[in-house]
């Protein structure tokens, strides 16, 4: 074998070893709730179309962004909780936190909210964490981080109102909300703490929920650890009608800017109505192992990224 | 061309001033756009600009070009070099030069990178051969590693060398990291 690759490989080994340890955990906690697993298609015709997730083109298809299409299809056949561990390949998006093949933990559960399935990702860190000897404190960097349960959490309105001076759901500003999102308001968050930021506005809805008498805010929740978004997490927009405007509204907007046309996912729409009112998460597994082994990049915990493959 | 497509040690071209990229940083937060942030460094006079692009968003390259010109001399606080072609002076800032002074050696080639008809920076040969101007016999407080000593070269730097090198040799010196490779034995 080559020196340098085997320079290169022979010391991620344990973060590798314990990568499998977390996949072990993981299918276990899920088993133990009840959740079936599932594996959906790599390739696949159809995408959700997303402004800002852009997809490798593969042969007429598309190589899989993210399960969410396909798992709700099979939710809307009467599943009512699933889960998958599942390669995602979105272009582009390559740095030390990124890679642009990628692996997600995606599960739903029927009959529950965004709120349930915050409580489900705090019990799985905190029960990997005891599992690999940390109690209610990890370590991540230079850095300990309690993730003593429940964890904080604070609406988008008022960590936007608190560090960047105004409120995107009263003004909405998709530019000037990614722009303060990176720049004022992830710098802020509580380093010794995870923070859950909850209640999207409309236009960062994609494919949650609105929530019932608050115009203009979405079921929508991120977690943040050690200044790493972890998860996504929404009450699942089960309404086709406004499901189909949306998708029509980010058709329209990639066709714009990106000048691509991305067909509606007519299947998943024809299956929107049948599914049930659930959660949902998709949670960055390669960013879960980086902060459970302590590793700075992203390529500290898979053995081959874009650059070395 | 697309911010997507900029990587570390593209030049761009930013309100009429090249920038070379030292470093990028790639973010992107929940389902948003991608945040480049990119550390700029001012081709002309070596200042360091941090700048944030988002994706979707277009930049320039910057138009360069490579031609080889000789160094002549220094006066003052430029570096004189002229283009082997036309004859042609151009001057050079101690800035640009920054510490690749230590190897620039009267009378060598260098590929000058030029922006329009400005000079914004040289690469020397990866290997030049220099004199040994000072090098005293081996002492104890004089070596700096147990295998090396100091030695002062014709340009005035001081680099590491053997203790078998003496005053008035002549040595190949690999210019990227700054360590000898060998004795040139004359003939």
């Amino acid at each position: 074998m080559m020196d340098d690759e085997c320079q290169r490989l022979l010391p991620l080994s344990s973060n590798l070893k314990q990568r499998a340890l977390i996949y072990k955990l993981i299918r276990s906690f899920f088993e133990k709730r009840d959740f079936l697993e599932v594996e959906t298609p790599v390739r696949v015709p159809s995408i959700a179309p997303e402004p800002y997730i852009v997809p490798f083109d593969s042969d007429g298809w598309y190589l899989s962004t993210s399960p969410e299409l396909h798992m709700k299809r099979v939710l809307a056949a009467g599943y009512r909780r699933l889960f998958q561990l599942s390669r995602c390949f979105r272009k582009g998006e390559q740095g030390h936190l990124h890679n642009p093949e990628f692996t997600m933990l995606e599960w739903y559960c029927a009959g529950v909210d965004y709120r349930q399935i915050i409580h489900h990702t705090e019990e799985l860190v905190v029960l990997l964490a005891s599992a690999f000897g940390f109690n209610t404190t990890i370590r991540y960097g230079a850095q300990d981080i309690d993730i003593s349960l429940p964890w904080p959490r604070i609406t988008v309105r008022d960590v936007y109102m608190r560090f960047a001076g105004w409120d995107p759901i009263a003004t909405p500003d998709p530019l000037r909300f990614d722009i303060d999102m990176v720049e004022k308001i992830m710098p802020n968050f509580s380093k010794d703490r995870p923070t859950i930021l909850l209640d999207y506005p409309a236009f960062a809805a994609a494919l949650a929920r609105l929530k019932p008498d608050e115009p203009g805010i979405v079921e929508r929740s991120e977690i943040f650890i050690g200044g790493l978004e972890l998860a996504n997490i929404y009450s699942e927009l089960v309404d086709a009608d406004e499901q189909k405007k949306r998708f029509q509204e980010a058709i329209e907007q990639i066709q714009c800017e990106r000048g691509k046309q991305i067909a509606m996912p007519e299947k998943f729409l024809r299956a929107v109505p049948f599914i049930t009112e659930c959660g949902g998460a998709a949670l960055g597994v390669d960013r879960l192992v980086m902060l459970l082994c302590n590793a700075d990049s992203i390529d500290k915990v898979i053995p081959f990224t874009a650059d070395t493959a | 061309m697309d911010i997507a497509d900029i990587h570390k040690n593209v030049k761009l071209l930013v309100d009429g001033i090249p920038y070379n990229v030292d470093d990028l940083e790639f973010t992107k937060p929940g389902k948003g756009r991608a945040i480049y942030r990119l550390k700029l460094r001012n081709l002309i006079d070596g200042n360091i600009n941090d700048r944030t692009f988002h994706s979707g968003e277009k930049v320039d390259e910057a138009q360069t070009t490579y031609q080889q010109e000789q160094y002549l001399y220094r006066e003052n606080d430029h570096y004189i070099f002229m283009n082997t072609e036309t004859f042609e002076q151009l001057f050079v800032t101690e800035a640009q030069i920054g510490s690749k002074k230590d190897f620039l050696k009267e009378g060598i080639l260098v590929d000058m990178l030029m922006f329009g008809d400005r000079p914004i920076d040289i690469t020397l040969p990866n290997f030049i051969e220099f004199k040994v101007l000072e090098s005293e016999i081996s002492i104890k407080s004089q070596t700096i590693s147990p295998q090396l000593k100091a030695a002062t070269i014709e340009t005035g730097a001081v680099i590491g060398v053997p203790s078998f090198i003496k005053e008035g040799d002549l040595i190949k010196v690999d210019t990227r990291s700054g360590t000898y490779i060998e004795r040139i034995n004359k003939k």
